[in-house]
């Protein structure tokens, strides 16, 4: 099993005839995912890749019964199209757009909450890197070769530096149950404790690696829910030590304003909590082989 | 994106909120005709930087003549104004406002937020204003009123009202106080703001409401659809090597260091100084060329970290996930054949092809220090940053004795 994302997943993707969004979607596919259609407003009707296109989330839902829908929209219509997958019955949403601005995703996180907590949709994003359940399916932008299949969730905030510790932990045989990248901004979908709560529910994940950054009270919030319910083991890394105070690190997201957004602060927080946290980036593999036994005996063979 | 004081105070007017007879002046002869045409016998000369606690650092001056008002411009223009919050290197003033002095009876704070954690606008109000709000947190954290703005109906007056009261207005000035919470609201929301602060709301003896000073700062993710906003942009407030970044489409932030870093993805970036600092280096800058790590992007990142003068070594660390490590490299080797490398240069690839992209960096004929690890990078660019440190030593050490 996986989180969020499986082998079975009927999959849209919004924006889907645009350049960037064409290539992933044919490495989307090419990689296992059940890629059923997309919406280009303006273009319904037409076939693109082989793939059905939609003027209307609706009617992609209705005529493909997809679940799950993957956003390529420019910034200044995604937060449109999200609540438009939202209202159409999407269950996972996930934006990759960057550059969404802060105003326009208060009023994406309001207007989800119309939606019974049951029926409404999971938001993943944006600014992300996107799901990926390695050896299943995936639904985003990343290389899915650096994911061994396996039993350790990852959630982060970055991209490449999510790549980094996926391919770390390949190289000491790690395998990953589900990858998910939460993003770079400062108002996103789903935080680091909406997702450590379903890799806590996961049968089939053991452990959890938790990337996160400067800036914003999610990891404090995630430190909280670990110490009061989560009973498999975290490792975490925090991006930003050498981050100067209100300074934007390239997120959007990535700013230190208030007491307990610094990479230190937040470190001892999560240590409090009995959080594995690897002291540089270049330990983030061996870290997690250390707090789970799962990579011992890759790790004794690679020393 | 940050604005002058001015700027603030002429985009909140608009949404009716008080503010002082004022003017702006680039020459102590404009600043004492701007005297002149507000009238009256007292004036503010105010140094426009971004930045907080000028008056602290002698930026803001009281005069009560003409020729006061001339000599205190001619002090303050063209001065480097040093505060906390601009660090060492200070911003230079280069334009002033000025104002009409206001008798003071009380000083309140009033400012809007983007709060992350209930993902609305937050309004923070204290009695106590005058100071900044972490002081007023820690000294007089009881002053404090925070209101959560409901953000599919926007503010309510009766909010507006609340926090009114809660700052102690008359009951006539109630109205004024409302008009003005209101006001700023609405301007934070209508121009993708993500700060409005004024700081202090004074309440002026004839108990009428002023705002003696403003400060507003805007999403950049919305500026594409303010371009009103976007034109009030100052550069020169600006890092000059954040303004050649931004120029460029490169995401930058200028530190204090001598390694130069060029990396694809904020996230990798931070961690790549974070290694640096580990290794016993310290950062010249933060850079993330993007996911795509395209052969023009690396050149544009040579050409901007290699035109600061702190960068005594470069570091590259780029992992390529969809773009294949030989292609990366191909790139890098391109670009050096355009910029002049004065520096040790250290590339670490990580991801699709590494083996191939070694190949193409180890071949290439070019001084390129390669290295495998996040780590070895790190410990490799600060191994040769500091023999170059100690070569430089000892031919200025020759140098003298010569």
């Amino acid at each position: 099993m996986s989180i969020l994302l499986n082998r079975t997943t009927p999959v849209i993707v919004q924006g889907v005839t645009g350049r960037i969004a064409s290539f992933h979607t044919e490495e989307m596919a090419a990689y296992g995912t059940k890629v059923v259609g997309g919406v280009t407003p303006g273009k319904g009707g037409t076939v693109h890749l082989g793939l059905p296109v939609f003027n209307s989330v609706k009617d992609a839902v209705r005529d493909t019964g997809a679940k799950a829908s993957l956003l390529f929209v420019p910034p200044p219509f995604a937060a449109d199209a999200i609540m438009e997958a939202a209202d159409a019955g999407i269950e996972v949403c996930v934006a990759i757009t960057d550059g969404i601005p802060a105003g326009d995703m208060i009023q994406v996180k309001r207007y989800m909450r119309r939606y019974k907590k049951e029926q409404r949709m999971r938001l993943i994003g944006p600014n992300c890197a996107g799901v990926i359940s390695p050896g299943q399916a995936m639904m985003g932008i990343m290389p899915p070769h650096i994911y061994a299949p396996g039993r350790i969730g990852i959630v982060g905030r970055s991209g490449t530096l999510g790549y980094e510790a996926a391919s770390q932990m390949q190289a000491l045989g790690l395998g990953v149950s589900t990858s998910v990248g939460i993003g770079g901004d400062p108002i996103n979908g789903s935080s680091f404790k909406d997702i450590l709560e379903l890799f806590q529910a996961d049968p089939e994940t053991d452990a959890v690696v938790m990337i996160g950054e400067i800036g914003g009270p999610q990891e404090s919030a995630a430190a909280s829910y670990i110490r009061d319910y989560m009973t498999k083991p975290v490792i975490a890394y925090v991006a930003g030590l050498t981050a100067p105070k209100g300074r934007r690190m390239g997120h959007a997201g990535a700013i230190i304003s208030a007491f307990g957004e610094s990479a230190d602060e937040k470190v001892r927080i999560l240590q409090e909590v009995g959080v594995h946290v690897a002291p540089t980036p270049s330990d983030i593999g061996i870290t997690v082989a250390r707090s789970t036994g799962a990579g011992e005996t890759a790790h004794a063979e690679r020393l | 994106m940050d604005i002058h004081e001015y700027q603030a105070k002429e985009l909140l007017a608009n949404f009716g909120v008080p503010i002082p007879r004022g003017g702006l002046a680039y020459s102590p002869e404009q600043a004492a005709y701007r005297a002149r045409e507000i009238g009256g016998a007292g004036w503010v000369v105010k140094a426009q930087v971004h930045s907080g606690a000028r008056g602290k650092a002698g930026g803001i001056k009281f005069c009560t003549d003409e020729h006061q008002v001339w000599d205190a411009a001619d002090s303050l223009l063209g001065r480097r104004l040093v505060t906390h919050q601009t660090g060492p290197a200070g911003k230079v003033v280069y334009r002033l406002y000025v104002e009409a002095a206001t008798n003071v009876e009380t000083e309140l704070y009033l400012g809007f937020v983007l709060d992350r954690d209930t993902e609305r606008v937050m309004v923070v109000a204290s009695r106590a204003g005058g100071m900044e709000i972490e002081e007023i947190s820690r000294e007089r954290p009881e002053s404090i009123v925070r209101v959560s703005v409901e953000p599919a109906v926007g503010m309510q007056a009766f909010q507006a009202r609340e926090i009114a009261f809660a700052l102690g207005l008359e009951s006539t000035q109630v109205a004024q106080g409302v008009k003005t919470i209101l006001g700023c609201y609405r301007a934070f929301r209508d121009l993708d703001a993500t700060m409005v602060e004024i700081n202090p709301l004074a309440v002026a003896a004839d108990g009428s409401l002023v705002a003696l000073d403003a400060k507003m700062t805007f999403d950049d993710n919305a500026l594409f659809r303010r371009p009103e906003i976007s034109e009030l942009r100052d550069k020169s407030q600006e890092d000059a090597r954040e303004t050649r970044a931004t120029d460029r489409g490169l995401s930058y932030v200028g530190l204090d260091g001598a390694i130069g870093c060029i990396i694809n993805g904020a996230g990798l970036a931070m961690a790549t100084m974070d290694m640096i600092k580990h290794a016993g280096g310290e950062p010249a800058n933060f850079l993330d060329i993007g996911g795509g790590a395209t052969p023009e992007r690396v050149a544009k990142a040579f050409n901007v970290v290699l035109s600061d003068e702190r960068v005594e070594a470069l570091l590259v660390n780029i992992f390529a996930g969809i773009n294949r490590c030989d292609w990366v490299a191909s790139g890098i080797v391109q670009a050096l054949d355009k910029v002049e490398m004065s520096v040790p240069l250290v590339v670490r690839l990580a991801g699709t092809n590494v083996e191939e992209g070694r190949t193409i960096l180890e071949t290439s004929g070019r001084p390129i220090i390669a290295a495998a690890t996040l780590a070895e990078a790190a410990e490799k660019v600060v191994a040769a940053w500091r023999e170059g440190r100690t070569n430089r030593d000892t031919v200025r050490a020759k140098e003298q004795v010569a």
